[in-house]
């Protein structure tokens, strides 16, 4: 057995050539959208300090969110805190010994899926 | 024993525990400020401030913010130690990553300082 094995096979790390499992795309989005978090932080920290320094300033705000890009880009927002935290929730649940097994990890990267994309809707449906 | 310098923890076991404990906090915050802002729809200036500046919120707000300190730190150190290698970037990658990790740090810092005037009373 051991002899057929060559020694000097090649290792393929090549993200862009390798096809992506399900478990492996809820996976890179968790990433993706922790990146974009961070970015959406200062925006998220210059609301909450706008819409608590005055009355003047917070009526700026609601005056702001009543344009269609600064509700869009709330939206976005929502959307990758919404995907990061049903992704993050199912990192606790395999912790605790739920769903580890290759059909259960597939099934809980499903219902990340459909779990965020009927939150995200609803998340859109309250904002409008 | 190596140990990584760049990272949170300086240690991958803790770095796991806190990445975990933040999260938790992190996850509640956000339920719970969602399902207020759903309750109280249209609320006016008044009613945000005195919630917001209720003893119980200063100390939720000042958890949250150490939280997502602690949390954005552990995640992207994790992430920029995975795509800016040697392997992507070459000879330059440690240089790079130690760049990108360092203006990640100092801003997440920056975050976290004004988050923590803006709870206690500054602006």
């Amino acid at each position: 057995m051991m002899a057929t094995v060559n020694q000097k096979r090649p290792v393929n790390l090549d993200l862009t050539t390798i096809k992506f499992p399900v478990t492996a795309i809820v996976s890179i989005f968790h990433r993706m959208t922790g990146v974009a978090i961070f970015f959406a932080i200062p925006v998220l920290l210059w609301l909450l300090d706008r819409s608590l320094a005055s009355p003047e300033s917070f009526a700026d705000v609601k005056e702001l969110m009543t344009s269609k890009l600064a509700v869009l880009v709330m939206w976005g927002i929502l959307a990758v805190l919404i995907y990061h935290f049903l992704a993050g929730v199912r990192h606790l649940v395999m912790d605790m010994g739920i769903g580890e097994t290759l059909e259960g990890g597939r099934r809980g990267a499903f219902m990340v899926f459909i779990g965020a994309a009927i939150l995200i809707f609803l998340a859109g449906g309250w904002l409008w | 024993m190596v140990t990584s310098v760049t990272s949170f923890g300086k240690n991958g076991v803790s770095d796991w525990l806190i990445q975990r404990v933040t999260a938790v906090i992190i996850g509640v915050y956000f339920v719970g400020l969602m399902g207020w802002l759903m309750a109280n729809s249209g609320f006016d200036y008044a009613t945000w401030k005195g919630f917001m500046g209720s003893l119980p919120m200063q100390i939720a707000n000042t958890l949250m913010m150490f939280s997502v300190a602690a949390h954005t730190w552990i995640g992207l150190w994790g992430v920029t130690t995975d795509y800016l290698t040697s392997l992507q970037l070459g000879g330059s990658a440690t240089g790079i990553r130690l760049l990108v990790q360092a203006v990640i740090i100092l801003l997440t810092l920056v975050y976290l300082l004004w988050g923590l005037v803006m709870i206690w009373g500054g602006a």
